[in-house]
């Protein structure tokens, strides 16, 4: 587990997104709130193992994968989980800048239809960009354990985009998904595009500005002035430069759209709304708008599974219990991995020790000097069998282990046990989790520094077995 | 009807939200979590030594500590 570059994809330049790009018919941007499914939806699709897990931020940059459906190749981009994609958080511009103008062919929104409200939020900021999107209303299972009934047909056409219905568990329902994807990359005919309506001094100014960028940007390739005029009015320049960089225009330098902004905020200003005010104004009509939406299309029945949950929740959060609940919990899972992983250990380290003396035995045969077999059996072997028969058994139980208190969604409950008390070091109660998979990571920590210790001091080389018992000391935890 | 804010909100107690004090980051991100004017909010949760605090919210759960959620000012 972990972000390694790899994982994340983070290794791929822009380029390498071109190069794939040209090499597949239709590229689809996958979005959505963090915690929905998203990379489970990605892997099904793509068949890749993308590590999932129920920890926000599992995606830091665009992963990407490639599938092929109908004689035709898709290559699909995980972009990262965000609530919104107005702010100026790292997720959030790679998410953003990837809608905008990484010029998908198609955008999958993965919604969470058990909390609908919050997720159509960002369905509606992508539905200000873009409308060839395609929205995919995932964890039906869960809703309909706590009694929520969406109306997909209705959703549908109040957004004007189609609606998937999926479980991502499920690959039948995956199926459609990329059905209805297959016909919004390969038919042009969303053309609708969609429009959330501002209060009406809002509105006006907005089409102030967009009267003046579409003189300017006539000959550009990205077409939703709209977007672009609501962004000028609200000023956040992180965005404006952005857009400018993509198309290359100076947007903030040019006299006709200075003055076509100082007349709209000029507007404003008559009607008593100041730069925060607008902001807090376009925020809560998205944020009204799929309250709106939301509550059309829901059904709610009362549930126990609700009941239940807030019950368990109680018990594992309280003053009395929640403390010690998590102890044990802890306590149970180091003792597995630690008893757990001797076993395995002395095998593997058994059978190391069975090669070591096969491998003098061959050096031996070759007449090599002494050093020789101790740099190269006693130091480089001895350390890389050592690292192998500690790391690999605690590890291979540690976090399947882990993956499933995560799959029980304990994890968030554990931060939020924590936070208080993380918050006197300053941080927050996420780093539970990864400074539990420190204290497994300790072993790797001294054994780097043996390593190290080999390295800078040659002659040491040929004492290997005093720092022998010194590892094994940790070994046996 | 009083003014009070979110952090001195009893638990399992209603209110609706009328402003949000602060500035920047952190009210962009409130207003992400859907928290705009308006909005009924409802304190469920005490984490052990009583801060964070989870409240529902549209449908959802999020957790809010004390320096943040005496920001958000609500009525009763």
């Amino acid at each position: 587990m972990g972000l390694t570059s790899s994982s994340t994809g983070s290794n791929l330049l822009s380029k390498d997104i071109e190069f794939l790009k040209e090499k597949c018919d239709f590229t689809i941007a996958i979005a959505g709130n963090p915690n929905v499914g998203k990379s489970t939806v990605f892997n099904s699709l793509t068949g890749l193992h993308q590590h999932t897990g129920n920890w926000p931020g599992k995606t830091v940059s665009n992963a990407m994968g490639m599938t092929d459906y109908k004689c035709k190749s898709f290559l699909l981009v995980d972009i990262p989980g965000t609530y919104s994609i107005m702010s100026n958080s790292q997720e959030e511009e790679i998410a953003r800048d990837y809608i905008c103008f990484g010029n998908p062919d198609c955008t999958v929104i993965v919604v969470d239809s058990t909390c609908l409200e919050r997720n159509l939020n960002l369905v509606y900021q992508i539905l200000e960009i873009t409308n060839k999107v395609v929205v995919c209303v995932n964890l039906l299972d869960e809703a309909k354990k706590k009694g929520i009934e969406i109306d997909l047909d209705k959703l549908s056409a109040k957004l004007g985009v189609p609606v998937v219905g999926t479980i991502a568990r499920k690959k039948k329902t995956l199926k459609n998904l990329m059905n209805t994807i297959f016909d919004v990359c390969s038919t042009n005919t969303f053309t609708r595009s969609f429009k959330i309506e501002y209060p009406d001094t809002i509105e006006k100014s907005i089409e102030t500005i967009n009267e003046c960028i579409k003189d300017v940007l006539t000959d550009k390739k990205f077409y939703n002035y709209r977007w672009i005029s609501l962004k000028l009015l609200e000023g956040n320049k992180k965005i404006i430069s952005s857009i400018e960089n993509y198309l290359n225009v100076k947007l903030l330098n040019n006299d006709e759209i200075q003055n076509a902004l100082l007349k709209a905020k000029n507007l404003l200003e008559n009607n008593g709304i100041d730069n925060s005010m607008l902001k807090d104004k376009i925020v809560s009509t998205i944020m009204f708008n799929s309250e709106n939406t939301s509550l059309n299309v829901t059904k709610y029945k009362t549930s126990d599974y609700n009941k239940r949950n807030t019950i368990i929740d109680k018990i594992l959060t309280s003053k009395l219990t929640g403390i010690p609940i998590m102890i044990l919990f802890f306590g149970i899972i180091f003792w597995i991995t630690i008893t757990g992983a001797n076993y395995p250990s002395q095998i593997l380290s058994d059978f190391f020790n069975f090669i070591e003396g096969k491998l003098v035995y061959i050096f031996e045969e070759f007449n090599s000097p002494n050093w020789l077999i101790g740099v190269l059996v006693y130091g480089m072997y001895r350390t890389l069998a050592w690292v192998v028969a500690v790391m690999l058994p605690p590890m291979a139980i540690f976090f399947p282990l882990f993956t499933i208190l995560e799959d029980l969604g304990y994890l968030p409950r554990i931060a939020f046990n924590l936070d208080g008390f993380f918050r006197k070091a300053c941080t927050s109660g996420k780093q539970a989790l990864t400074m539990c998979m420190g204290v497994t990571k300790l072993d790797f920590f001294i054994i780097s520094l043996f390593v190290l210790h080999y390295l800078t001091d040659l002659p040491g080389f040929l004492q290997t077995t005093n720092i022998y018992y010194f590892i094994s000391c940790k070994y046996y935890f | 009807m009083t003014n009070s804010s979110l952090d001195k909100l009893d638990i399992n107690k209603c209110a609706k939200i009328s402003t949000i004090s602060c500035n920047g980051d952190l009210k962009r991100r409130l207003l992400d979590l859907g928290l705009v004017n308006g909005t009924t909010i409802k304190p469920i949760l005490k984490s052990p030594i009583g801060n964070p605090i989870a409240y529902e919210v549209r449908g959802t759960t999020i957790a809010l500590r004390k320096e943040d959620s005496k920001h958000i000012k609500i009525k009763l």
